[in-house]
C-alpha cells in the first residue's frame, strides 16, 4: 500500500512536471504546438468575402436557392476541414461572408471553400483511324465520357454520382496520396460502360476543367476508383470537396483580412481577470473552511488545471466560449468531488476514526456519488456530441467534448490526486483540528 | 431538525410562483431572438482618429444597438454586425457616432446578411438536450436499480432539471419584453451548462438517500429523504456557492459581451441549488406516496 502511494505520487509529480513544461510559456513551442488554439469568439481569425457568379447558375434555379445551396456546401466543407464554429453568412445578394478562426494555412482554406470542385471523366478524342487527336502543342484532346444511365438517357459521368465517403489513402511503397471514391448505383452503371469500352486506353480525370490525372484503364470497374497525382494537401482538400459536392456557381474571393474576436478583445480580457479573481476566492474559501484538506484540494485543482491546459494545447482542441463554459462547469464538478470527499472525511472523523482511516472511508463513501453524478454527465455529453453532429448543431458538440474531457480529468483529480495527497498529508499533519474537526 | 420534506408544499408553491409567470410569458411572448438568429446588417466603419473598442461598444449601446458584435479588423477599422436596419438608419448611425465620438467616421461597406444560425439549429440543440435527458433518466434508473421504482428516481431528476431550464427561459422571456434582452448562440451554450449542472446536484442527494435506505435508517421514506437532504446540505451549499462565486465575479467584473451569458449561468445555478435541495427529494416522496 505504502509503496503504491509513492509510485502514485511520483506519477502525479511527473505528469504535473510534463504539463507545466508543455504550457510554460503558453505561446512557446512544445511538441510542435504553439499557444492555445482559440476560436473566432475569443481570438478572431480570417475574414473572407466571396462573390458568386450567379450568371452561371442552373437557369431553372432561383438566385436564392443557388446561394442557399452554396452556403450549405461551404458549411459542410468548413466543418469537414475541422474548423470549430465558423461564421458563414450570405451578404447582400451574391456575396458570402466566411469567418474562420486562426487556420494555419489561409490559402489552403481559401481554396477549399472557394473551389467549385466539379469532377468529371473524359475519354481521349480519336480520329477515324483510331489515333488520338493532338493539338499543335502535342497535348491529347479529351471528350466528356458519356454512357447510358439506368433511365436509358445518355449522361456525362461527373462527381454528382459519387457517394459522400471519399477518403485519402496513402499507397505503399512510396506512400503516394490517393483519393479513394465510391460510385452510387447510377455512377456504377455509367462507370462500368466507360471502363469496358476504354480498356487499355487512358481515362482523363478533370477537376474544374483541369486535368489532374489520366490513368490507363486496366480492368472493367463498377463501383469504386482512385484519383492519383495529387499532393497530400490537395488530396485532403479534394476528398472534403467531393464529399460536400461541387458548388452550383463559381466563387471569386473579394476580400481577405484579419479580424479580432467576435466577443471583443477588451471584453475577454476583463472576463478572464474576473474569472481569475473568482477562482482565487474559491481557493481562499476552500483553505479557510477545510484547512489542510482545502490546501490539498487547491493543490489537486492546480494539477487538474495545468494538465487540462496542456491537453488543450497539445491535442490541440479549439477553445471557444462554449468550451470555457464547459470548463467552468467541470472545475465546479472537480471542486464538488473534493468537497464530497472532505465532508465524508469529517463525518468519519467525528465518528471517532483515525485520520488515516477517515481518508480511506471518506473517499470510499464519496465514490458512488462522484461516480454516478459524473457518469450522468458523461451520458449527456455522449448524446449531445452524437446528436449535435447529426443535427448540425456544432456548438453543442464543442461544449459536449470539452465537458467530457473536463469531467473525466476531474474524476481522476479527485480520486487519484486528492486521495494520494491526503494520504501523505495526514501522515505529516496529525492534528484533527487542522482538518476542520473540533474535539 | 429542519423538516424540508414535511414543508414540501411551501417549496413547491415557491417554485410555482417563480415558474408560472415565466411560463405564461414564454407562451405569450416567447423569447426575443437576437441578431445571430435573424437577418442583420454588417458594416465596416473607419474612425479617424481611431477610437477604443470599449468606447465604441458603449456608444452603440447608448444608440440602442446593445446587441452589436464588434470586431476590430487588421487596420484599425471595425467590422460591426447589428440587427437589420434601413439605409437611412445606417446613415443616422454613422452621423450619431461622429457627433458622439468626435472622430471622422466613414462607412466603407455595408450589407444585409443572412442569420448566422438558423432557428432550426436552436431547435436541433433542444432536441439533442431532450434525447440526452431521456438517456440520463435511463442511466439514473439503472444506477438506482436496487431502489424501489428506479424509473421514478430518473424521472424526478429530469423534472428538477426541467425546472431549472424553465426558470432561466421564463426569466429571459420576461426580460425580453421588459428590457429588450435577446437570446443568442451563447444563450444555448448557457442552457447546456445549466442542464449539465442540474442533474449532477440531484444525483448527489439521491446517492445519500440510496445509502441511507440500504443502511435502514428509517422505515419512513419521508424521514430518510429528509435526513439525506440535510446531510448533504453542507456539501450542496459549499459546492454551489463556490461555483456561484466564480460566476458572480465574472458577472460583476467581466466584459459586457458575456454579461447575459453569465446571467444564464447565475440563474441556472441558483435554480439548481433550489431544485436539488427542495424539489428533487420531496418529489420522490410525493410520488412514492401516490399523492
Amino acid at each position: 500500500m505504502r509503496k503504491g502511494n509513492i509510485y502514485l505520487l511520483v506519477f502525479i509529480a511527473l505528469l504535473f512536471a510534463f504539463a507545466v513544461w508543455s504550457v510554460v510559456p503558453l505561446d512557446g513551442e512544445r511538441l510542435g504546438r504553439k499557444g492555445l488554439t482559440l476560436g473566432l469568439d475569443l481570438k478572431g481569425g480570417s475574414h473572407l468575402v466571396y462573390e458568386a457568379d450567379l450568371t452561371q447558375k442552373d437557369p431553372s434555379q432561383s438566385d436564392d436557392d443557388a446561394m442557399e445551396g452554396v452556403l450549405s456546401k461551404i458549411e459542410r466543407r468548413v466543418n469537414a476541414y475541422g474548423v470549430t464554429e465558423p461564421i458563414i453568412q450570405r451578404q447582400g445578394h451574391d456575396r458570402i461572408l466566411v469567418q474562420l478562426p486562426g487556420v494555419r494555412d489561409v490559402n489552403e482554406a481559401v481554396n477549399l471553400i472557394g473551389q467549385t470542385a466539379e469532377l468529371d471523366f473524359r475519354e481521349p478524342q480519336v480520329d477515324s483511324s483510331g489515333n488520338p487527336v493532338l493539338d499543335d502543342k502535342g497535348n491529347m484532346q479529351w471528350l466528356k465520357a458519356l454512357a447510358t444511365g439506368t433511365d436509358g438517357q445518355e449522361k456525362e459521368l461527373t462527381g454528382k454520382y459519387l457517394k459522400p465517403n471519399a477518403s485519402v489513402v496513402l499507397q505503399p511503397p512510396a506512400n503516394e496520396p490517393e483519393v479513394a471514391f465510391e460510385w452510387d448505383h447510377e455512377g456504377a452503371v455509367l462507370f462500368e460502360q466507360i471502363t469496358e469500352r476504354g480498356l487499355g486506353k487512358r481515362l482523363g480525370i478533370f477537376l474544374d476543367n483541369q486535368l489532374i490525372s489520366a490513368p490507363t484503364v486496366q480492368a472493367v470497374i463498377k463501383d469504386r476508383g482512385v484519383i492519383t497525382g495529387l499532393t497530400l494537401e490537395e488530396a485532403r482538400t479534394l476528398a472534403i470537396q467531393l464529399n460536400s459536392g461541387s458548388l452550383d456557381v463559381p466563387l471569386k474571393i473579394l476580400q481577405e483580412q484579419d479580424v479580432d474576436a467576435t466577443l471583443g478583445a477588451d471584453s475577454i480580457q476583463k472576463s478572464l481577470i474576473a474569472g481569475a479573481i473568482g477562482l482565487a476566492l474559491v481557493a481562499l474559501f476552500m483553505v479557510l473552511y477545510y484547512r489542510m484538506s482545502g490546501l490539498v484540494a487547491v493543490m489537486a485543482l492546480l494539477v487538474y488545471g495545468v494538465v487540462l491546459l496542456s491537453l488543450f494545447k497539445l491535442v490541440p482542441f479549439t477553445l471557444t466560449l462554449p468550451g470555457i463554459a464547459a470548463l467552468i462547469l467541470s472545475i465546479g464538478m472537480a471542486v464538488d468531488a473534493n468537497v464530497l470527499i472532505f465532508e465524508r472525511m469529517k463525518e468519519e472523523l467525528r465518528a471517532g476514526r483515525t485520520l488515516g482511516a477517515a481518508v480511506e472511508a471518506g473517499s470510499a463513501r464519496a465514490w458512488p456519488a462522484i461516480r454516478d453524478s459524473n457518469i450522468t454527465t458523461f451520458v449527456a455529453c455522449i448524446i449531445l456530441y452524437w446528436f449535435g453532429g447529426t443535427l448540425g448543431a456544432f456548438m453543442v458538440r464543442g461544449f459536449a467534448l470539452t465537458l467530457f474531457i473536463g469531467v473525466a480529468l476531474s474524476m481522476f483529480s479527485a480520486i487519484i490526486v486528492t486521495r494520494t495527497f491526503l494520504r501523505f498529508v495526514t501522515r505529516a499533519v496529525t492534528s484533527r483540528s487542522a482538518y476542520g474537526v473540533q474535539r | 431538525m429542519m423538516d424540508i420534506v414535511g414543508k414540501r408544499r411551501w417549496f413547491f408553491i415557491i417554485a410555482g410562483l417563480i415558474l408560472v409567470p415565466g411560463i405564461i410569458s414564454l407562451a405569450a411572448f416567447g423569447l426575443q431572438l437576437g441578431v445571430d438568429f435573424r437577418s442583420g446588417t454588417t458594416m465596416t466603419l473607419r474612425f479617424e482618429p481611431p477610437i477604443d473598442q470599449g468606447q465604441l461598444r458603449l456608444e452603440l449601446t447608448g444608440l440602442g444597438y446593445g446587441e452589436a458584435v464588434l470586431q476590430r479588423t487588421g487596420d484599425g477599422d471595425y467590422f460591426i454586425r447589428i440587427k437589420e436596419v434601413t439605409l437611412v438608419e445606417r446613415e443616422g448611425l454613422v452621423d450619431s457616432l461622429e457627433s458622439k465620438t468626435g472622430a471622422r467616421v466613414t462607412m466603407r461597406d455595408s450589407y444585409t446578411v443572412s442569420p448566422i444560425m438558423a432557428t432550426e439549429t436552436a431547435r436541433d440543440a433542444a432536441i439533442a438536450v431532450g434525447i440526452a435527458a431521456l438517456f440520463m433518466l435511463l442511466y439514473i434508473a439503472w444506477a438506482f436499480r436496487r431502489m424501489p421504482n428506479p424509473l421514478r428516481w430518473g424521472a424526478c431528476a429530469i423534472v428538477a432539471m426541467a425546472h431549472d431550464v424553465l426558470v432561466v427561459m421564463g426569466i429571459f422571456s420576461i426580460l425580453g419584453w421588459l428590457a429588450g434582452v435577446q437570446i443568442d448562440t451563447l444563450f444555448i451554450t448557457g442552457m447546456l451548462t445549466v442542464v449539465g449542472y442540474s442533474v449532477n446536484n440531484t444525483v448527489v442527494v439521491y446517492d445519500r438517500i440510496r445509502e441511507n435506505m440500504s443502511k435502514g435508517l428509517s422505515k419512513d421514506f419521508a424521514v430518510t429523504v429528509n435526513s439525506s437532504i440535510l446531510e448533504t446540505l453542507g456539501r450542496c451549499l459549499n459546492t454551489s456557492l463556490t461555483t456561484l462565486l466564480v460566476i458572480l465575479a465574472i458577472f460583476l467584473f467581466g466584459g459586457a459581451t458575456v454579461h447575459y451569458f453569465i446571467l444564464v449561468l447565475l440563474i441556472g445555478v441558483a435554480a439548481g441549488i433550489f431544485s436539488s435541495i427542495f424539489i428533487s427529494g420531496p418529489l420522490l416522496v410525493v410520488w412514492g406516496r401516490g399523492k
